[in-house]
């Protein structure tokens, strides 16, 4: 039944020539501008010094071009093949994390390998994403609204979200479900039994808030609630982000003209409040322009997802922009006070290598749907299933 | 050709995927509206409150005025205070701040415990004083070794110096920290470590002393940390006063008093009422109220039986005896109820109803006219005067020779003294003034109160005999002269003045006079012409006088008579006018006369008046550049 498919569409391999020509260098154009928005704050953090910061970022972005290349250019189908081991090995570093990974800001998020050091929270969000539309991709449009077929989904999504709640970083945790939750949905679940579980989530919503999540987060949601609350703790960082932003104007302060990030009133700047620096120094138009070229990569992402000719790479492309497009509404929502202080950073812009390694990844999946946007596969080939 | 399936779920996948772009779309319009909303619409509320957040505004104290006595000696000045503080906002850890400190300076455990105790308190952006008024040694190295030192910062800042310390307590006062409530009303008095004037001249030129404040704008980090500076206004020093005072002539003062262990002396010109020297002894170093005073020091202080706190001078109140008969004489003289050669015959007492009266001479004086009642300080001939004059004429002239009232001239808490009048009795006993009464007020007793400085200015109008002088002891304000202010006339007939001053002068220099022997000076052209008085502070009871009244050496300190002393010299022409109480002295004569004598001794022999006077120089040295 299943090698009906294969006869059908361009099977065929492209070759290397092929692929450099369907690759799109606008995409890549449009992140490398983004990246060097990040490296100029960077900049500017560091009180005009490439040190720290700026140098460091640039170094990772390179890597993450190659690892952007060379993502690209691998066929989709290998992708898929990959899907299930890369989760499931990702799934095995989120649980190391547990019992030998290193603490920082308050969480159990790091893994050290030999030199580097890595998050598996931050890989499992597309590790997620491939498994969820590898999934997908193997059964048809009635199957996904089957309880029966529901369940592996629901593990997949749910197995790494209670390890990283665990951590505890409730930030990663959204991001999975979110993402995960979207994948169901544009993967064809029936709005019937959305509606439902969206009245169930109002008990498991109260479940939650009294049984699983610890204080600091709660303590969190209240700061959300109202800021001004505890102006010297946890409310300071968003009450002076704030500040910044409003006091930036329609045009900003000024290149290192921001008195609230460069006088140091501004915390965390160089990584969750770097678009609040650059609210400030350049004020609406700098914010607004940032979050159009988000707008324009996003909407290049969401091309490719209705090009692709296989379920797996428009689900995959999808759950991929999904995923990015949640970084950095959370991101940005969060520091103008939308949403509460969990941790997440703006993708390309703030300074971290794991998010920006997996962001690379997930862009040179991206692009590898493009790439392969005619290569289809069949609904099972993989001999995993 | 796509499976028919697949083609299903490639439409719902395209139709799904417009309905989450369609939703992410909504949300970055949401996130664009939020940015319109705080960086247009609440702009100018954040870009105020990002300003506050960077800029702090530091007051700059102003340098207080210095005083200089009127031939430009400083009696007050300002130190530089080498401190050591610490702002808990720039450390991690106070204590450990403080560990490290102590290697460099002694930190006690309670002072330790004060500074968390502060540190807790107040925002921890505010310095707390962790030592001051260090030596320069010890200061230096906490500079050199300062940066090292997280949240440690040294600091020189301008505090008071009396260089004179007790010699002046009573004149300047002193400076002392400001209360609550105080600071309330003045931002300036909120700045660490800042001082007011407490007494004196300190207290009573405190707006003019204490200059203007300047401000810094300075950037700030969050940390507290300063950036830059952004504005400055420099702070407006303190006037500069110079007073009456000659430090000479105050310091003997000073030095003859301790000798007696507690009184008070005054040096005035007669002429203009200027103050030369005013002391009160003993006194206290004004420089430990600055600093801070210690439990021990402050309760030596408070249980002295000679109350070095206590300014005699102006607030101490006693019956001014027999030092009160001039103002009496005058009084009878110008009422003319009496001649001055009117003889009266003094047997030792007097009755009066069923009351008894006595001379302080047991078998009385014999005949005694105007005169002699002043060269001898006849009892009873001030019996007879008074009841001839009664109490209102007493009263009239009492206030012309400036008792009963304050002079307001520099120095707080001047006592206002007590002149009885009929109505006085009324208003505060209920009853009827008696004809008794009156007696015991011609000769200076009863209820009659009166200050070493109004005894003074009394004596300093007998010398005048034209103008009611009053006292002055501040020159002038800023380089600015302090104008004498034209006096009252004394309106006092010359022949009747020269009456009881021909007494005067027979009291020190003619053999009877009660201060022949204890007053008389030596050396040519030197003389004063004064009068005794005997403050009595107990009553003699009938029982004691017939056994024979006690001497004053037989009695307690606190039980013994106030002696007194006033006098003017020279005898012609008069420049000088002074008062000297001797608190339980003993007799006017034994005790107060030769300190007065010796006093005005020096006076003469340096008369001050003669001598050119500082004249100060507006916007002098002490407009140097605040550090």
């Amino acid at each position: 039944m299943a090698y009906l498919d294969t006869s059908m569409g361009s099977g065929r391999d492209l070759r290397f020539a092929d692929k450099l020509k369907a690759m799109d260098w606008t995409f890549l154009l449009l992140v490398i501008l983004i990246a060097c928005i990040g490296f100029a704050m960077l900049f500017s953090v560091a009180n005009g010094s490439l040190n720290p910061w700026a140098s460091r970022q640039m170094v990772r972005f390179a890597i993450g071009l190659v690892i952007f290349f060379i993502v690209a250019f691998t066929d989709i189908r290998v992708w898929m093949d990959m899907a299930y081991p890369f989760y499931f090995a990702v799934l095995v570093l989120l649980i190391a994390v547990d019992f030998v990974g290193v603490t920082g800001m308050g969480a159990q998020r790091w893994l050290k390998l030999g030199p580097i050091q890595i998050q598996p929270s931050e890989i499992m969000k597309i590790a997620v994403v491939m498994a969820l539309a590898r999934y997908f991709h193997g059964i048809t449009l009635d199957q996904v609204s089957r309880p029966l077929f529901l369940i592996p989904v629901f593990a997949m999504i749910g197995i790494p979200m209670v390890i990283v709640l665990r951590q505890p970083d409730l930030g990663t945790a959204a991001l999975l479900g979110a993402t995960g939750v979207a994948l169901l949905f544009l993967a064809g679940l029936k709005f019937r039994i959305i509606f439902t579980s969206l009245f169930l989530a109002i008990p498991a919503g109260y479940v939650a808030w009294t049984y699983v999540l610890l204080d600091y987060q709660k303590e969190r949601i209240f700061t959300f609630l109202d800021p001004s609350r505890d102006p010297l703790g946890a409310g300071y960082n968003i009450i002076q982000s704030i500040i910044a932003l409003g006091s930036g104007g329609l045009f900003g302060k000024g290149y290192m003209q921001g008195s609230q990030a460069q006088l140091d009133f501004l915390p965390e700047k160089q990584t969750d409040f770097i678009f609040t620096m650059l609210g400030e120094e350049f004020g609406l138009v700098g914010g607004a322009f940032l979050l159009g070229l988000y707008v324009v990569v996003l909407g290049y992402g969401i091309a490719y997802a209705l090009q692709s000719k296989n379920h797996f790479g428009r689900l995959l492309a999808m759950g991929i922009c999904v995923n990015f497009f949640l970084y950095l509404f959370i991101n940005a929502a969060m520091v103008m006070g939308l949403l509460p202080v969990v941790g997440v950073p703006l993708p390309l812009v703030s300074y971290g290598g794991t998010a920006m390694m997996t962001l690379m990844f997930g862009f040179g999946l991206l692009m590898s749907v493009h790439i392969h946007k005619n290569t289809d596969a069949p609904r099972s080939t993989v001999s995993l299933w | 050709m796509l499976h028919v399936r697949d083609t299903d779920r490639y439409d719902s996948f395209t139709r799904r995927t417009i309905i989450v772009a369609a939703g992410g779309s909504l949300l970055v319009t949401g996130l664009l509206a939020r940015m319109y909303q705080i960086q247009v619409l609440e702009e100018e509320k954040y870009a105020t409150l990002a300003d506050k957040n960077r800029v702090s505004v530091q007051l700059v104290p102003p340098l207080r005025g210095k005083i200089f006595d009127r031939f430009g000696v400083e009696l007050a000045k300002n130190r530089k205070n080498f401190r050591v503080l610490i702002i808990p906002a720039q450390t991690q850890d106070i204590d450990e701040a403080l560990d490290a400190l102590s290697q460099y300076i002694e930190i006690s455990d309670t002072k330790r415990k004060k500074i968390l105790r502060t540190a807790k308190r107040q925002s921890k952006f505010s310095p707390i004083t962790v030592a001051q008024n260090m030596e320069w040694d010890k200061f230096a190295r906490i500079n050199i070794f300062g940066p090292s030192l997280s949240g440690i910062q040294p600091d020189a800042a301008d505090t008071r110096e009396y260089p004179y310390g007790s010699l002046f307590s009573h004149v300047l006062g002193y400076v002392a920290a400001v209360n609550e409530k105080e600071a309330k009303s003045n931002p300036v008095l909120m700045l660490p470590d800042f001082r007011i004037g407490r007494a004196g001249v300190e207290q009573s030129s405190e707006l003019q002393l204490r200059g203007e404040a300047g401000n810094i704008s300075q950037e700030v980090n969050a940390y507290g940390r300063v950036i830059r500076e952004l504005d400055r206004e420099e702070q407006t020093p303190g006037k500069d006063l110079v007073l009456t005072i000659d430090t000479d002539l105050q310091q003997y003062s000073m030095d003859r008093l301790s000798e007696v262990d507690s009184g008070a002396a005054i040096v005035m010109d007669t002429k203009t009422g200027d103050i030369l020297s005013l002391v009160s002894a003993p006194g206290f170093d004004p420089n430990e109220f600055n600093v801070g005073l210690s439990q021990e020091t402050w309760d030596a202080l408070n249980n002295d039986q000679f109350k070095p706190l206590y300014d005699k001078a102006v607030k101490g109140e006693f019956p001014p005896g027999s030092t009160f008969k001039m103002v009496v004489a005058l009084a009878a003289l110008e009422a003319g109820v009496i001649s001055p050669n009117e003889w009266i015959s003094c047997y030792g007492a007097v009755t009066l109803g069923n009351g008894k009266f006595h001379c302080w001479k047991r078998g009385g004086h014999g005949a005694v006219n105007m005169r002699s009642s002043i060269k001898k300080s006849c009892d009873v001939y001030y019996y007879e005067v008074a009841k001839r004059l009664g109490i209102d004429a007493i009263e009239e002239m009492a206030y012309r020779f400036g008792f009963g009232q304050t002079y307001d001239f520099g120095i707080p808490g001047e006592a206002d003294g007590l002149v009885p009048s009929k109505g006085w009795k009324i208003a505060n006993f209920g009853e009827k003034w008696q004809q008794g009464e009156t007696l015991i007020a011609g000769i200076g007793q009863g209820y009659l109160l009166a200050t070493p400085l109004q005894l003074a200015v009394m004596t300093a109008r007998l010398a005048n005999g034209e103008e009611q002088v009053r006292p002055r002891i501040i020159r002038s304000i800023g380089a600015k002269p302090v104008p004498i202010e034209p006096a009252a006339p004394l309106r006092i007939e010359p022949e009747h003045l020269a009456i009881v001053r021909d007494g005067m002068n027979a009291v020190s220099n003619e053999q009877g006079g009660t201060a022949y022997w204890s007053s008389r000076m030596e050396g040519e052209g030197f003389t004063l012409a004064g009068k005794t008085g005997t403050a009595q502070v107990r009553r003699i009871t009938r029982a004691e006088r017939a056994q024979g009244v006690k001497k004053n050496e037989d009695l307690p300190w606190k039980y013994r008579d106030h002696a007194l002393y006033v006098a003017y010299a020279p005898v012609e022409n008069p420049r000088y006018a002074i008062s000297v109480f001797v608190e339980h002295g003993g007799s006017g004569s034994k005790a107060a006369a030769p300190v007065a004598r010796d006093i005005m001794q020096k006076v003469l022999e340096k008369d001050p008046l003669g001598v050119e006077p500082f004249q100060p120089v507006a916007d002098s040295g002490n407009r140097s550049k605040n550090t």
